[in-house]
């Protein structure tokens, strides 16, 4: 019974949030944009060539992401703590990482609506055509996904609330990101290249045990970032 | 406040130096010992002898990073705020050793391989490592609230370290360019013992840092808590806003 009362805390968590983007809709559309631009910058700085351009698209995408990701997540903190709305939400009865759970699922739909746009803008400006694997390659987008939004909105939840939180999130936040960086361009490098010496299979069993590991992690340790 | 109750300064100041000149002491000695009786190594030569500095301060900064993983559980388990200034010295001194390493690292791999820098798991993880602790070391000055900074970084220093093992495998998960970890058996006798001195006597010296910073940071906090004290007493120290 209690399961069922906590999934239907999650989603009222997710479904608050959601509705609330909806209703603005400037968070998707400025987010978007910086995404698009972050593609444009590094067209600009690779330079016209064809195959120099294919060569990054991979991480020319997850950058674009991860720098449009990281505003989305001080934002998703940003609607409770600017209507003083943090405290009833935590004085709620219920478990704490129901919190973290709802924010995290909207989080992942609010980051997949933008990888929709990003990355069909990506592969045009950068010359790639959608490759054979593509099943496994919007695998390896999704696992990328989870683990950068789990870390973001897990490290959001704090600095969102402290001082200076724009330059905190980036601090905190992209170190441990680069291993999922990391596993998901080099899986998307050589799913694209078709190439098998590269090993995709190797980076995407690191992805899932980091998303695994970092997940679990996140939800047992939220109650003490969001309870001070 | 009832958190900060219990903190003391110790009174092992004492002991502590003790370590730290045994340590500094078996350091020289184990340097002394490893430069002038291992022989030059066949590929490397002399260069080798980085290792007796790189790979000790690699192994203290592993153990640093395992003190803070242990105070930071300690702290969310009791909540002690000593605790957390012992992660926070821990995290320090492991930063410094992670540091040490990586310079020695690249001085090292420019003759080796040619290059000081290449894009590989050992040495992108040991930055990862390296970087992660920069950042909770950053986190806890911009938060002001004692017990709000002790339980984040406690969190965040838990998650750093879930990346030690990570950081400790990667040579093993993908065949790369850097070696496998030095152990006494992939070693020639010749080299075995310098490195094992060395080894201990960088943890004597990590130890050493590690108190020390502990005990100043305990007694910071007990001087800003007097400090507090008098405050509200309202008595001069307190009294001229």
């Amino acid at each position: 019974m209690s399961w069922r009362d906590d999934w239907r805390r999650v989603r009222a968590v997710a479904m608050k949030d959601l509705t609330a983007e909806r209703r603005s809709k400037s968070g998707l559309n400025a987010v978007t944009f910086l995404g698009v631009l972050v593609l444009m910058l590094f067209g600009f700085a690779l330079g016209p060539d064809t195959e120099s351009l294919r060569e990054a698209a991979t991480g020319a995408i997850w950058l674009a992401i991860l720098f449009s990701g990281v505003l989305a997540f001080n934002r998703s903190y940003q609607l409770e703590l600017d209507g003083g709305a943090l405290e009833p939400l935590l004085l709620y009865p219920g478990s704490r990482w129901s919190i973290f759970a709802g924010k995290l699922l909207a989080n992942l739909a609010f980051v997949g609506l933008v990888e929709l746009i990003v990355i069909p803008v990506a592969l045009v400006l950068f010359h790639v055509s959608i490759p054979d694997a593509w099943a496994a390659q919007l695998f390896v987008t999704l696992l990328g996904t989870i683990g950068f939004v789990t870390l973001g909105t897990f490290y959001a939840a704090m600095s969102s609330r402290s001082r200076s939180r724009e330059v905190l999130l980036p601090l905190l936040l992209f170190p441990m990101m680069i291993p999922v960086l990391l596993g998901a361009v080099e899986a998307s490098t050589s799913l694209l290249e078709g190439n098998v010496m590269r090993d995709a299979g190797a980076w995407i069993r690191m992805l899932l045990v980091y998303d695994v590991v970092f997940l679990a992690a996140a939800l047992a340790v939220f109650e003490f970032v969001i309870e001070v | 406040m009832s958190r900060a109750e219990g903190v003391a300064v110790p009174r092992r100041e004492v002991r502590w130096t003790t370590v730290g000149l045994v340590g500094l002491l078996l350091l020289v000695a184990a340097q002394a010992y490893g430069v002038l009786t291992s022989p030059p190594d066949r590929d490397m030569g002399h260069l080798q002898k980085i290792m007796y500095v790189h790979v000790p301060a690699a192994w203290n900064a592993m153990l640093a990073f395992l003190l803070v993983a242990l105070a930071s559980l300690r702290y969310l388990w009791k909540g002690r705020l000593a605790d957390d200034l012992l992660a926070a010295s821990a995290a320090e001194v492991g930063m410094l050793l992670t540091g040490l390493t990586l310079a020695l690292g690249m001085i090292w791999g420019k003759p080796t391989w040619g290059i000081w820098w290449t894009w590989e798991p050992r040495l992108t993880s040991t930055a990862v490592l390296f970087f992660m602790f920069v950042a909770y070391l950053i986190l806890r000055t911009f938060v002001d609230d004692a017990e709000r900074r002790a339980q984040w970084s406690a969190v965040v220093g838990l998650l750093g370290a879930l990346n030690v093992p990570i950081v400790y495998m990667s040579v093993r998960w993908w065949r790369t360019l850097h070696q496998m970890q030095s152990s006494p058996m992939t070693l020639d006798s010749s080299y075995t013992w310098p490195l094992r001195a060395n080894a201990v006597a960088l943890m004597l010296l990590m130890a050493y840092a590690v108190a020390h910073r502990y005990r100043s940071a305990l007694m910071t906090q007990t001087a800003e808590e007097l400090m507090d004290r008098l405050a509200l007493k309202g008595t001069p120290g307190g009294s001229r806003a």
